[in-house]
C-alpha cells in the first residue's frame, strides 16, 4: 500500500468545519509544512485541538492569524497574542483545557475509552458542567473523549509503511494523537528505508499518509 | 541588595533534596535551577517530554527539537529521557514529581492559588500548572510579595483558582510562609524587613511561628 502523497493530494483532503488534532508544543514538533499547505489552501471554520496556539508565525498561529479556525482547543494560548485578541472579540472559540487533560481526552478516544477520571480541575471553572464521580471516597471529574477528523503529525524518521520515530522533544502530543483521527497524515523530515524496530514510536498501522520532507 | 527575584530563587534552592524530581514553573522559577547546591543531584522534568533537563546550549549548538516548555533550546544531561505528553502528565499527575515551584498571581490562606487567568485582561491559559498543583507531591509559590504595593497573599482568592488547598509554601522577597491546616505561619523574613512589615504587606492573617527568624541565603 502505497501512503506517500503530495501537497495537492494533502489539501485535497482538507474540508471546511473540519476537526484537526495537531501535534506539537509552542511549534516543536508541529508539521509546518502542512500548516502552510492548509494557508495556501483557504479552507475556513476548522476546529484545531494543539497542545497551544504557537506564536503568530509558528505552528497553528499560522492558522489562526489567517481566520480558518472557528474553535480552538488548548491548554496555552499566552504566547500568541493574536489568539488572544481573537478570542476577546469573539471571532474565535476558545476552549481551554488543562494540559494533561487534553492529552489523556485524545488518547482515551484513540485507545477506545469512555473517557478519564483525574482530580485536575477540581473546585475550579474546569469542572463546570461536568460529571464528577466518586471512587473509593475519591471525587474525580469525568473528562470525555477527544477524536478529530484529521490528525497531523511530524516524524523526524519515517520508513515507507508509516512507522515513525520522533526526535528530542518534538514526540509530546504527536504519538497520541495519531491514536485518534479517521484520517493520520505524517508529515516526514526524514524518509529512511527501514528503522530499527526497537525504537518505533508509532506503528505504521496509525499512519495513512506520509508527505515527504 | 539582591534582586527580588534572586533572593527567591536562592532561598528556594537551600529546600530541594539529593535525588528530587523537580518540575519548575516559566520565569522565576526557572531561576531556581541557578542556584542548586553542588552537593546533591536534582532531576528536571520538563512537561514537554524530558527528565534530566539541563542548561540553555552555548549559542551556535542549539538543537531546536529540543527545547524546554517555553519553547526554548535547552540540552539534557547524562541520564535523561524523553517521553510523549501522556507519559509526561503520568508523571505529574500521578505523584511521581517531588517538588514543583510555580509562579502565581494569588495565594489564600486556604493555600487556593490562581495564577492562570484574569477575566477580561489576560487568558493564557493553565497549560500544565493545574495537573501540576494536583500532582506533585509538594507545591511552592515563589513570587513577589506584592504586585505594586497590592498584597497577593490574602485571606480568599479573588481570581478564579487553579487548584484547591494545593499549596504548601510560599517564598517572596520579604518571607517564608507555610501553609498550614490552622493557617499560613511566617517562618522567616527577609533581613531588609521586619515582621510588622510582612504583616502590612499581607492582606491573609500570618502567625508569627515562635521560631521566627531572618532568612539565611
Amino acid at each position: 500500500m502505497n501512503k506517500m502523497i503530495d501537497d495537492k493530494q494533502f489539501q485535497a483532503l482538507l474540508l471546511d468545519g473540519m476537526k484537526i488534532h495537531v501535534g506539537g508544543f509552542m511549534g516543536v514538533g508541529t508539521p509546518e509544512p502542512l500548516m502552510d499547505l492548509i494557508v495556501e489552501s483557504k479552507v475556513k471554520d476548522l476546529t484545531i485541538i494543539c497542545n497551544d496556539a504557537g506564536y503568530p508565525d509558528v505552528g497553528v498561529g499560522k492558522l489562526i492569524k489567517n481566520n480558518q479556525v472557528k474553535h480552538l482547543i488548548a491548554s496555552h494560548i499566552g504566547l500568541n497574542p493574536v489568539a488572544g485578541k481573537l478570542m476577546m472579540e469573539g471571532s474565535m472559540q476558545v476552549t481551554l483545557v488543562p494540559q494533561g487533560t487534553l492529552v489523556e481526552q485524545i488518547r482515551a478516544y484513540g485507545s477506545g475509552l469512555g473517557g478519564v477520571l483525574t482530580k485536575t480541575g477540581l473546585g475550579t471553572i474546569v469542572e463546570d458542567g461536568k460529571d464528577k464521580i466518586i471512587v473509593d471516597g475519591q471525587t474525580y471529574i469525568l473528562e470525555k473523549p477527544l477524536g478529530a477528523d484529521m490528525a497531523l503529525i511530524r516524524g523526524s524518521f519515517v520508513d515507507p509503511f508509516g512507522n515513525v520515530i520522533y526526535r528530542a522533544t518534538t514526540r509530546n502530543f504527536n504519538p497520541i494523537m495519531a491514536t485518534a483521527a479517521k484520517t493520520v497524515v505524517v508529515w516526514a523530515e526524514k524518509i529512511v528505508d527501514e528503522l530499527d524496530k526497537e525504537k518505533i514510536m508509532t506503528p505504521h498501522i496509525f499512519v495513512d499518509y506520509i508527505l515527504r520532507g | 541588595m539582591m534582586e527580588a527575584k534572586e533572593i527567591i530563587a536562592r532561598r528556594i534552592a537551600k529546600e530541594l533534596h539529593d535525588g528530587d524530581v523537580i518540575n519548575l514553573g516559566i520565569g522565576l522559577p526557572t531561576m531556581v535551577a541557578d542556584f542548586v547546591p553542588s552537593n546533591i543531584s536534582v532531576y528536571f522534568q520538563s512537561e514537554n517530554g524530558m527528565i534530566n533537563l539541563g542548561p540553555t546550549p552555548v549559542e551556535g549548538s542549539e538543537d531546536y527539537d529540543l527545547t524546554n516548555a517555553g519553547g526554548n533550546p535547552v540540552t539534557i544531561l547524562k541520564g535523561g529521557a524523553f517521553f510523549d505528553s501522556a507519559m509526561s502528565f503520568s508523571i505529574i499527575r500521578g505523584h511521581h514529581v517531588d517538588l514543583t515551584v510555580l509562579g502565581s498571581l494569588q495565594v489564600d490562606e486556604l493555600g487556593n492559588i490562581a495564577n492562570w487567568i484574569v477575566p477580561g485582561k489576560l487568558v493564557p491559559g493553565m497549560g500544565g500548572a493545574m495537573d501540576l498543583l494536583v500532582g506533585a507531591k509538594k507545591v511552592f509559590v515563589a513570587m513577589t510579595h506584592t504586585n505594586k504595593g497590592l498584597p497577593k497573599i490574602l485571606k480568599r482568592c479573588t481570581l478564579p483558582l487553579t487548584a484547591v488547598g494545593e499549596v504548601d509554601w510560599i517564598f517572596t522577597e520579604l518571607a517564608v510562609i507555610q501553609v498550614t491546616k490552622e493557617g499560613l505561619v511566617l517562618k522567616e523574613y527577609h533581613e531588609s524587613t521586619t515582621i510588622d512589615e510582612v504583616c502590612k504587606l499581607t492582606e491573609a492573617n500570618l502567625i508569627i511561628d515562635p521560631m521566627c527568624k531572618v532568612m539565611e541565603l
